[in-house]
């Protein structure tokens, strides 16, 4: 009598509980390590002010380009900056562009996808047509071309991947939405009264949030990199500002001399990016249907 | 004795398919008195529950379109009014409670958000009163402790609850008519009696029409003042409860009550079903679409479609036989 199809659909957030989404996270031996990963890289770009021994800009001419030495654990820069301060600055930029541009090319796509599925017929097909053109367009050399156009400024760059960033979501929800508005409550709002906007905010989007956080927690993996990417072809953040992708960039040139310069800002993008990825799986696997916990529907 | 609430005339309701033309609802016309009790039965596919998706105008547009007829209800034409307006009605006026509760209520609400969600709409109540107002609905339904119920989760009740609810839903805004498609069928058996005489008492209580779509019988005799037996998207016979069982005049009503098996009957009697299968809607049979199908057909039935005729104070029938003799 129930439907059999249902059992099969991402399991809503309210309906497995956000205790059994935590307790399937940590059941997950990799996302267990990128959860930790994350919340320190997450940490030390919040608390850089504390954590960092040096300001960041400082320089220390007679200092320059030292190894790791007990006062400098990482060394210093080229001009005799603490590269370890740099680097736990560096951790802002990248967490903030990958926050902001995620959360706006989240919003955007969020919006255009309903609006497409919701509506259906040419609306959606126009949409959808637009958002698979956009989608082909490769992400550094656009980044590259609006920086040309615009400037090498972080706020461009932020710009240039939330241009193409919206599409993976768009499309994420609209193929939610399409079978979420099939579902009989949708037809009981509309019988109250409700009418498009908040039949696609209060009844579509709620239901269709599980992939929505999926692809927002990898999303903001590959936007650190597009951003890493970016800041060592030059572009982003603007000297003195340190950012993992410059250091990495200046580091580059004294890559025999001091590989910790170049190798540190790797590691650490490497760690953020696959931290990320990691809680993503982690997330995706907690909100499997085929997951037994409590709270869910019978 | 009542008012006149609702009067449909000619409804005529299609769907254009890839294989045609389905005439789903084809010149359906009844009326309805404020407070009365309407019963909308027939087979499945027969129209019954196109015609009440019709009245609120809830049908897809592609493929559907209400391609003719008048629905007057409150002075107006509502086939004729603005979206924005029938949105106004939808809840407020006209309330309809669907077949699957199961289903029918959104998984990531509470309950008191959706029971909420007519009142706020429609009688503009901030989110605490509707709150508040909710908890007194639930109490209306029978749902106990509606306090703490109303930050239930859907999933956390049971078909015969939850369609509590949706009826809870319903009479938010005391609509003068409720629109219940096939509100039991869902359920147990004994969950069934409980809440049509839920839905009857309340009914009566709020002074709402109410018009209850099933394909079960039992539930039509018991509750409704009159019915409407449907065939084929066309009305064949109308009447009160007592004329459709007691002196059933067109062919499908008496096949309909010659095939449920009756408690006092012994066990060996054999059922009688109606021979045949319900018309294919893309291609409906010229004349009276139950032809095929019927034993008193004679030449006439082939040719052309009966018309509902008076034969009693509020019986008619459309046949051309009479098959009393």
């Amino acid at each position: 009598m129930t439907n059999q199809t249902q059992d099969l659909e991402p399991r809503r957030v309210s309906q497995v509980g956000l205790r059994a989404i935590g307790r399937a996270i940590l059941r997950h031996k990799l996302a267990r390590v990128g959860l930790v990963i994350a919340t320190l890289l997450i940490c030390m770009a919040i608390f850089a002010p504390f954590i960092a021994p040096y300001d960041p800009n400082e320089q220390d001419l007679y200092n320059v380009l030292s190894g790791p030495t007990a006062k400098h654990w990482l060394g210093t820069d080229n001009v005799g900056r603490d590269l370890l301060s740099r680097v736990i600055y560096g951790s802002r930029v990248s967490m903030m562009v990958g926050v902001v541009a995620t959360a706006m090319s989240a919003t955007i796509g969020v919006f255009i996808g309903l609006v497409s599925g919701y509506r259906g017929g040419k609306v959606d097909m126009v949409i959808m047509r637009i958002t698979d053109t956009v989608m082909c367009i490769p992400g550094l050399v656009f980044v590259l071309v609006m920086a040309a156009a615009l400037g090498p400024g972080i706020n461009n760059v932020i710009y240039a991947i939330v241009a193409l960033g919206w599409c993976g979501f768009a499309r994420i929800i609209r193929g939610q939405v399409l079978s979420v508005r099939e579902q009989p409550f949708v037809e009981a709002s509309r019988a109250v009264g409700a009418g498009g906007m908040r039949i696609m905010f209060k009844h579509l989007l709620p239901n269709s949030m599980a992939p929505i956080i999926v692809a927002a927690t990898i999303t903001l993996g590959g936007t650190i990199m597009l951003e890493a990417s970016a800041a060592f072809l030059g572009l982003g953040v603007q000297p003195p500002t340190p950012s993992w992708g410059k250091e990495l960039r200046t580091g580059y040139t004294y890559l025999e001399r001091v590989p910790l310069f170049s190798i540190a800002p790797g590691l650490l993008i490497t760690a953020a990016v696959l931290s990320f990825n990691f809680v993503g799986d982690g997330l995706r696997d907690a909100l499997d249907p085929r997951l037994r916990g409590e709270g869910k529907k019978q | 004795m009542n008012n006149l609430l609702l009067n449909v005339k000619n409804l005529k309701t299609q769907f254009l398919t890839d294989d045609g033309l389905v005439r789903a609802v084809d010149g359906v016309s009844f009326d309805l008195y404020e407070g009365e009790t309407l019963g909308l039965v027939g087979e499945s596919g027969c129209g019954k529950s196109v015609s009440a998706l019709s009245l609120m105008r809830l049908i897809p547009n592609p493929p559907g379109k209400i391609v003719e007829g008048e629905i007057w209800f409150e002075n107006r034409d509502l086939l004729q009014i603005s979206e924005d307006e029938i949105r106004e009605v939808r809840g407020n006026k006209i309330a309809m409670i669907f077949q699957e509760p199961m289903t029918s209520l959104n998984p990531v609400l509470t309950i008191g958000r959706q029971i909420a969600e007519p009142l706020e709409l429609h009688r503009h109540m901030s989110k605490e009163q509707a709150l508040g107002e909710s908890v007194k609905l639930l109490g209306q339904v029978q749902i106990p402790e509606g306090k703490t119920r109303v930050k239930a989760w859907p999933h956390q009740f049971s078909g015969g609850m939850r369609q509590r609810v949706m009826i809870a839903m319903g009479l938010g805004c005391n609509p003068k008519l409720i629109i219940a498609d096939e509100p039991t069928t869902a359920l147990d058996v004994t969950i069934q009696a409980q809440l049509l005489q839920l839905m009857k008492n309340l009914t009566r209580d709020y002074g709402t029409a109410l018009i209850v779509i099933t394909h079960n019988l039992g539930i039509v005799a018991r509750y409704a003042d009159r019915v409407n037996v449907m065939y084929a998207g066309r009305i064949v016979e109308k009447g009160t409860a007592r004329d459709i069982y007691g002196d059933p005049r067109h062919p499908y009503t008496v096949g309909l009550m010659a095939s449920v098996p009756r408690l006092d009957q012994d066990v060996k009697t054999k059922l009688l079903p109606i021979e045949g299968q319900p018309p294919d809607l893309l291609h409906v049979p010229p004349g009276c679409s139950f032809n095929p199908r019927c034993r008193y057909a004679i030449e006439k039935c082939h040719q052309e479609t009966p018309e509902l005729v008076k034969i009693g104070e509020k019986h008619e029938v459309a046949c051309w036989v009479d098959i009393r003799k």
